[in-house]
């Protein structure tokens, strides 16, 4: 199988803390595959240990077969979650887009006319072109979430990984974040997120990978989302309701109504 | 006119303001990435840090600016050192590593008593005092961290404002933060006899916070920023002279001066765009861009009946 990302019994974690030992997981180049766990369940440990911004205890991390951090500048996009970004930092929108662009080798801080052509491209098919010179305050949740994924689009990369893309953001600009993903997806990039929204990885994304301290089960979501392996993965009762094809994810029930029938 | 160049026939007030021309747009233009990196109390430790190496130094006979230099730039890979696995914060760090350096100076002023009279130059500055050689390093210096900012300004950029990001996308972020220790001690050790140690902090912080209000875009708060820093340390030199004031001191409070002016246009305008953008139909309160012209014909304070009815604060 082709890798886009490939974990070889890796161990990782904090002084004094293993998160998850021994984890073996590969990613195949094209996949569009979400991570989903608990808090604390180590899903944030796990994307920081694939980007190469977290050191590993043992094990080897390949991305597009090569080690985590020696690719080429840029070959990996990466989204982090929008609540750790400081929205008071003094940058447009065309700024954060042209971050992007940073690694290359050009030395003068002013845009050449290609990168800007490159940007002004990439935010007219995002749809946020007319707010490219708005202060990063200034622009709605889905914009934001458009502008960061255009700064980690532009540079071309083969594996995009997003950190919580659908929080902090309503339900409707969670179907548009997800479907522009889709859309990404298709061109052949690999996408790899985690997320807390089930329902939202239900009806969007064709493999899901259920982690808590370990790898859970991994699937497309039809033979992932039974109760059996949702309970291992979150430790509670989930209520998964098919209808038509689809699925709604749901606590377990509510206690007024458990009040109700008893 | 005279006032102007009344003051520029002393050879002593000619190079204090040149020192402080530049030693304004260095702190200004370093400044925007102390803030910006939430460091803001670096400045002040590293200064002290660098009054303990200067003492050190002097009592082992070395240059003044190598002994500040060494220690600085030894208090800033400490602090780097200790912070990077995240059990220690920044501030703390700062703390413990640059007071201990400032008390080891004290220490070694209050056994040493020959040399205590030469310190306080560089604990509250003596602008008026700076020679040619002084001169010299400052202008380096200024040259120097403009030439680094200008060919690392897009990584330090990157960096300032996502730092992980930044290392994922391949920025080597352990090397941008380094070289901006390096260029922040030069610029704290080259402004110590301006401004000197106590004052710093303020020369590094103010232009650029002012700078920060009247601006969103990063490349134009540096520009802002090294340009309210040089005004500021020419003015306050002015200032100084009228008032036969400590320079230093003005030049501080000048610039604390232009910050007070700045947030309150900031705040005023803010208001004035705010009424004007605020538009009114009966009982129906929305805001959307809207030109004076318009807001004059739909709207003025008192004539809409309904206003008394709207509670202030939703108008606001």
């Amino acid at each position: 199988m082709n890798s886009a990302v490939s974990l070889r019994k890796v161990t990782a974690g904090y002084e004094h803390n293993v998160i998850f030992a021994g984890l073996s997981l590969e990613i195949a180049t094209g996949q569009f595959a979400g991570i989903v766990g608990p808090t604390g369940c180590g899903k944030t440990t796990l994307l920081k240990t694939i980007l190469g911004t977290h050191p590993i205890f043992a094990g080897d991390v390949l991305l597009n077969g090569r080690p985590a951090g020696n690719g080429r500048p840029g070959a990996i996009g990466y989204v982090p979650q929008l609540g750790s970004v400081d929205w008071s930092f003094p940058v447009t929108v065309e700024e954060v887009i042209m971050m992007g662009l940073y690694t290359n080798s050009r030395i003068w801080p002013w845009a050449s006319k290609e990168e800007r052509e490159r940007v002004h491209n990439l935010a007219h098919r995002l749809g946020i072109y007319d707010c490219l010179h708005h202060h990063i305050v200034h622009t709605s949740g889905g914009q934001r979430q458009r502008a960061f994924l255009a700064r980690a689009l532009i540079s071309n990369p083969k594996l995009l990984v997003l950190d919580e893309p659908t929080s902090g953001v309503d339900i409707k600009t969670q179907h548009e974040v997800l479907h522009l993903l889709g859309d990404i997806n298709s061109e052949g990039i690999t996408i790899l997120l985690t997320t807390h929204d089930l329902n939202a990885v239900a009806s969007h994304l064709p493999w899901v990978i259920c982690f808590n301290n370990g790898v859970v089960a991994q699937g497309q979501p039809r033979d992932i989302f039974t109760n059996e392996i949702l309970t291992r993965t979150y430790g509670g009762d989930i209520v998964i309701v098919k209808h038509d094809g689809h699925f709604l994810i749901a606590n377990s029930t509510p206690l007024h109504l458990m009040n109700n029938h008893s | 006119m005279e006032f102007f160049f009344e003051p520029l026939r002393y050879e002593f007030f000619r190079h204090g303001l040149l020192a402080a021309l530049m030693v304004g747009s260095l702190c200004g233009l370093i400044g925007v990435y102390v803030i910006l990196r939430g460091m803001s109390y670096v400045g002040h430790g590293l200064s002290h840090a660098a009054f303990g190496g200067a003492v050190v130094g002097f009592t082992l006979n070395f240059n003044f600016y190598a002994g500040a230099g060494a220690m600085g730039l030894l208090a800033a890979l400490l602090i780097n050192r200790i912070t990077k696995n995240g059990k220690v914060k920044s501030d703390a760090a700062i703390g413990i590593v640059t007071t201990a350096m400032f008390a080891l100076g004290v220490v070694i002023i209050s056994q040493v008593r020959t040399f205590t009279q030469s310190f306080e130059a560089a604990l509250f500055g003596n602008i008026l005092g700076i020679t040619d050689k002084d001169l010299l390093v400052i202008g380096l210096v200024t040259v120097a961290t403009m030439v680094a900012i200008f060919l690392m300004y897009r990584p330090m950029l990157f960096s300032t404002f996502d730092n992980e990001a930044a290392r994922v996308f391949g920025i080597r972020t352990e090397i941008v933060q380094l070289l901006f220790s390096f260029l922040l001690t030069l610029s704290i050790i080259a402004s110590m006899n301006v401004v000197g140690v106590t004052m710093i902090a303020a020369t590094l912080i103010t232009p650029a916070v002012t700078a920060r209000m009247m601006t969103d875009s990063f490349s134009r708060m540096l520009i802002y920023a090294s340009i309210i820093g040089a005004i500021t340390g020419v003015a306050g030199m002015y200032l100084s002279y009228i008032f036969n004031a400590a320079s230093g001191a003005t030049i501080v409070l000048f610039g604390a001066l232009l910050f007070c002016v700045s947030a309150l246009i900031k705040r005023t305008r803010e208001k004035l765009m705010l009424r004007l953008n605020v538009h009114r139909h009966g009982n129906l309160i929305h805001s959307h861009p809207h030109d004076r012209r318009h807001a004059k014909q739909d709207w003025k304070p008192g004539n809409d009946p309904a206003e008394s009815k709207i509670p202030q604060s939703k108008a606001e």
